[in-house]
């Protein structure tokens, strides 16, 4: 287990870090989300005793980073942003050199580097000089070497940057190998990759917290009220006629209308999919596309991440507002006044809630 | 600290860096072994030793430039610093793979005695004594070396910073000669002295409090002294500076053929002060 707690780092009068907190349990894939400089490779380098922090504690397995650094970083296999490779090295000999140095018994090391490198698939690699290894190799290297030993937690600092879409998917298959007996704690900067691999997901932005769920979970959050897109054939009347046929549907929208199409945007509570098809299919108006508004959700972490305070605070106050509409979902009294004094862009929802 | 051990050794033999190094050594002692002992037939090879001292400010910076200002410009230093290893450990590594370069054209010259010792007369007890110090000092250079490379990313600005400060150590009894030694003169240069101290204090504890108390009890213990009996400060700071003269306590080796333990004994705290204090740079950059 990783805890982390009330993590502040300063560098000069600016916080990298800003009092985060958060636990990661056993065997969990974890995810860090954020943009460039938000504070994910400090909270790493942090997390495995490269710096320290200026506040705060990191307990891995138990042991405190800072008071027995050995015994936690024995916990530990870390590849950091720019793997730490030396040019001068073969493959072979750096990860013998990364065993030795990681401590590993003698009579494991043949076979934990055979593990190491079969896992990561350098097989023919073993044999080149590092210096001649191209920028996706060398990233293998390196995630070999976070791996040898196989430590109990294993933290990746963006892993995929800079690798061609098949090795993407090859290292992704390897964090889920991985994660069957260690815990990961992953950074990136890209949701679809954090959705594609992670337990948990940490969303920071300017070293503060901003949210830690499932990503099942603030997928749900995010679309509370779910956004549906429809492109039926037929015109806006005899559609929007369907609609209100449909139980379930808050509202919707009319984005674009041509000679016999229209696409709408429609808001539901809970998944209404199946509703909606059967209804157009009696009404005999052919439904050409119907699609959940999933790239909302890279909206939301946009917004949430933004440069700009006001927006990240709107888009963080989306996320608990959900909640609130969630939990308060059959007493619409509360609902209501809970959103009253929310800031205003809860305000078309509430109206909607109402109709 | 074996794999650092290992690792390092075999960067200097993979890269010219110990080579070089290696080579370099060997010629110039062979230059004055062939013309001080073999041609002018001196029985003394300490006196040869002597004459190639110069030649570490030029190879010590190429040895150790690289060794910690490398691995932070490459990042490496984060597989390093995030490993079970201790820093001491790490920094222990790096410095035992360079003192074994160094043995290696230290050995060689080793064989010199045994070729005076063929065509004559030789002293084994005082070359060999010598031999001794004279990888001592290297010793001592190396470490220094070591701690400029620490504190810069840049293998230059560590082989420039390192040739400067060996120019001083071999100028120091020069540069002492120029010292005031009046009394006044030396309360002035002890509390300069001081004040160094204490900034270096403060780099690398980085609370001025400690710093400050330091300064200003050292202060008013200086002035206090100084007001009780000016006398004793004529001619101290010169005096006390050429106490740490590390040419000395090598020339009373190589030229008086005296064991001289004192001398021994600065050159071993000198290195184990400045490896200490390589490690407090390596640490304290973790708190940046």
């Amino acid at each position: 287990m990783v805890e982390v707690q009330n993590l502040v780092k300063c560098y000069g009068g600016r916080s990298a870090v800003d009092h985060l907190s958060f636990t990661v349990e056993d065997g969990q894939v974890f995810g860090f989300l954020g943009p460039n400089g938000a504070g994910k490779s400090t909270t790493m380098n942090i997390m495995t005793g490269y710096l320290a922090a200026t506040e705060g504690t990191v307990l891995i397995d138990g042991h405190d980073v800072a008071e027995e650094p050995e015994a936690a970083r024995r916990c530990i296999g870390y590849l950091p942003e720019q793997p730490p490779l030396y040019p001068d090295m073969t493959v072979l000999e750096y990860l013998q050199f990364c065993a030795e140095l990681k401590e590993i018994p003698k009579s494991e090391r043949e076979n934990q580097i055979g593990q190491a490198v079969s896992m990561t698939h350098l097989e023919d690699q073993t044999r080149r000089l590092i210096r001649n290894l191209s920028k996706g190799f060398r990233q293998r290297v390196g995630l070999a070497q976070a791996i040898l030993g196989f430590p109990k937690v294993i933290i990746l600092d963006e892993p995929t940057v800079g690798l061609d879409p098949r090795q993407v998917v090859e290292i992704r298959e390897l964090i889920h190998t991985l994660a069957k007996d260690h815990t990961v704690i992953l950074s990136s900067h890209i949701l679809s990759e954090i959705r594609a691999v992670c337990d948990r997901v940490l969303i920071i932005r300017k070293g503060k917290f901003v949210v830690c769920d499932t990503p099942e979970a603030l997928e749900e959050k995010l679309s509370a009220n779910d956004r549906l897109e429809l492109l039926v054939k037929g015109t806006q009347e005899s559609a929007e006629s369907v609609l209100d046929t449909v139980e379930g549907v808050i509202g919707h929208t009319v984005s674009d209308v041509t000679e016999d199409t229209v696409r709408l945007e429609v808001r539901s509570d809970g998944d209404r999919r199946e509703a909606l098809f059967y209804a157009f299919a009696q009404a005999r108006c052919p439904l050409l596309e119907l699609r959940s508004r999933m790239a909302s959700l890279e909206d939301v972490f946009l917004d949430l991440t933004d440069e700009s305070d006001e927006v990240a605070a709107r888009a963080a106050a989306l996320l608990t507002c959900g909640e609130v509409l969630e939990q308060n979902a059959p007493k619409t009294a509360a609902a209501k006044t809970a959103g009253e004094e929310d800031t205003p862009f809860s305000a078309p929802e509430k109206e909607e809630n109402a109709q | 600290m074996t794999a650092i051990y290992k690792r390092e050794l075999r960067a200097y033999f993979n890269s010219m860096t110990g080579w070089i190094f290696i080579a370099a050594l060997s010629v110039f002692i062979g230059i004055y072994f062939t013309a001080y002992n073999l041609l002018s037939g001196y029985t003394y090879f300490s006196y040869a030793l002597s004459a190639t001292l110069v030649v570490f400010m030029a190879l010590v910076p190429v040895l150790t430039m690289r060794s910690l200002a490398e691995e932070r410009h490459s990042k490496t230093d984060q597989l390093l610093l995030t490993s079970p290893a201790s820093l001491t450990g790490v920094v222990l590594g790096k410095y035992f793979a360079m003192l074994t370069v160094l043995a290696v054209p230290v050995l060689l010259a080793c064989l010199c005695p045994l070729i005076i010792r063929m065509n004559g007369t030789a002293h084994f007890k005082a070359d060999y004594a010598t031999l001794l110090i004279y990888f001592l000092l290297a010793a001592v250079e190396i470490a220094i070396g070591m701690l400029i490379s620490a504190l810069t990313e840049s293998q230059v600005i560590a082989a420039v910073g390192t040739f400067c400060l060996l120019l001083v150590l071999y100028l120091w009894n020069g540069l002492i000669s120029l010292l005031p030694t009046s009394a006044a003169g030396s309360l002035a240069g002890l509390l300069v002295v001081l004040v160094l101290v204490c900034l270096l204090l403060s780099a690398l504890s980085g609370s001025w409090k400690l710093s400050g108390g330091v300064l200003v009890l050292g202060a008013a213990a200086i002035i206090a002294l100084y007001s009780r009996d000016s006398g004793t400060f004529a001619n101290l700071l010169p005096n006390a500076l050429g106490n740490f003269s590390l040419l000395d306590a090598f020339n009373s080796f190589a030229s008086d053929h005296v064991f001289d333990i004192p001398g021994l004994l600065l050159y071993l705290s000198l290195i184990a002060l400045l490896v200490f204090l390589t490690v407090q740079v390596l640490q304290k950059r973790r708190w940046n």
